[in-house]
């Protein structure tokens, strides 16, 4: 998608979005992100914002609908790049996007995005009851 | 400027982000601006009669002797019109599937905003900022 490109790195999606969205744009920036979850197997969505200086209740709601997919196909996203302006008018538009992770840029999204694909990977492991393991790496476990 | 379609809620909004620049608003305030001029013309997409619309954008001056500028946005159309103008303005009440944060938020973002609206003939909001 010309206004969004996806572009994969190691396990991670790197979503750059380069112009202002209509609002069909963001909902194929949706099934084509999700979509290329499924196909690459990818842990990670790191989607940049930076150039974005509008986002409305449409585009506000698209983000925490994209986050939750992204989670429901066992991934993290982190949101980078928001402008202080576009901060300032979603907070008073209502929108605090609660249910999306965010960064102030690239760089410590993808910190971010590293510690939250590890906490996730070390709940799976953890999980009691689910495969036996006790979190510890002895799979025939000891309980 | 018509809306006409989906594709004129960016335009629109662009629009406005840049008449309000030219107004001297700073970044903040255009961003409002703009946003609020996006929800607006997003109802008129959803909600008026074949999705069409118009939105005129002008320079204010005050009159009350102060010196200010600032911006009215005229958003009209012809469609079915808001039957309840206090519900359509309280957080959370949609008609139409969306989260019914757009005329409640859009009040927020901008210093006023006025709406009259007759049931089957449209609905016209006025939307104003001043320059701080």
């Amino acid at each position: 998608m010309a206004r969004a490109p996806v572009l994969r790195i190691g396990n991670t999606l790197v979503v750059t979005v380069l112009e202002d969205l209509h609002d069909r744009d963001a909902m194929s920036l949706q099934t084509e992100l999700l979509g290329q979850l499924e196909r690459t197997g990818a842990t990670g969505v790191l989607l940049d914002l930076s150039v974005i200086e509008i986002v409305d209740s449409f585009l506000g709601r698209m983000l925490n609908d994209i986050a939750a997919g992204v989670r429901l196909l066992g991934a993290q996203m982190v949101v980078v790049g928001i402008q202080p302006a576009v901060a300032i008018t979603l907070v008073e538009l209502g929108l605090e996007l609660r249910g999306v992770r965010t960064a102030v840029n690239a760089d410590r999204g993808l910190a971010l995005l590293r510690r939250l694909v590890n906490a996730a990977l070390y709940q799976v492991t953890m999980r009691p009851g689910l495969d036996g393991r006790n979190g510890k790496g002895n799979a025939h476990g000891h309980r | 400027m018509p809306i006409l379609g989906e594709d004129d809620i960016v335009q629109s909004r662009q629009h406005a982000r840049e008449a309000a620049r030219q107004l001297g608003f700073g970044a903040v305030d255009q961003s409002r601006i703009a946003t609020a001029v996006s929800e607006l013309a997003r109802n008129i997409v959803r909600y008026a009669t074949d999705g069409r619309g118009q939105i005129t954008i002008r320079q204010l001056t005050s009159t009350d002797g102060r010196e200010r500028t600032g911006i009215e946005i005229v958003v009209s159309d012809e469609g079915p019109g808001i039957p309840d103008i206090d519900q359509a303005l309280s957080d959370g009440f949609t008609s139409g599937g969306g989260m019914g944060m757009g005329l409640p938020g859009t009040r927020r973002l901008m210093d006023e905003m006025t709406i009259e609206s007759a049931v089957g003939s449209g609905t016209t909001i006025t939307i104003r900022k001043w320059r701080r």
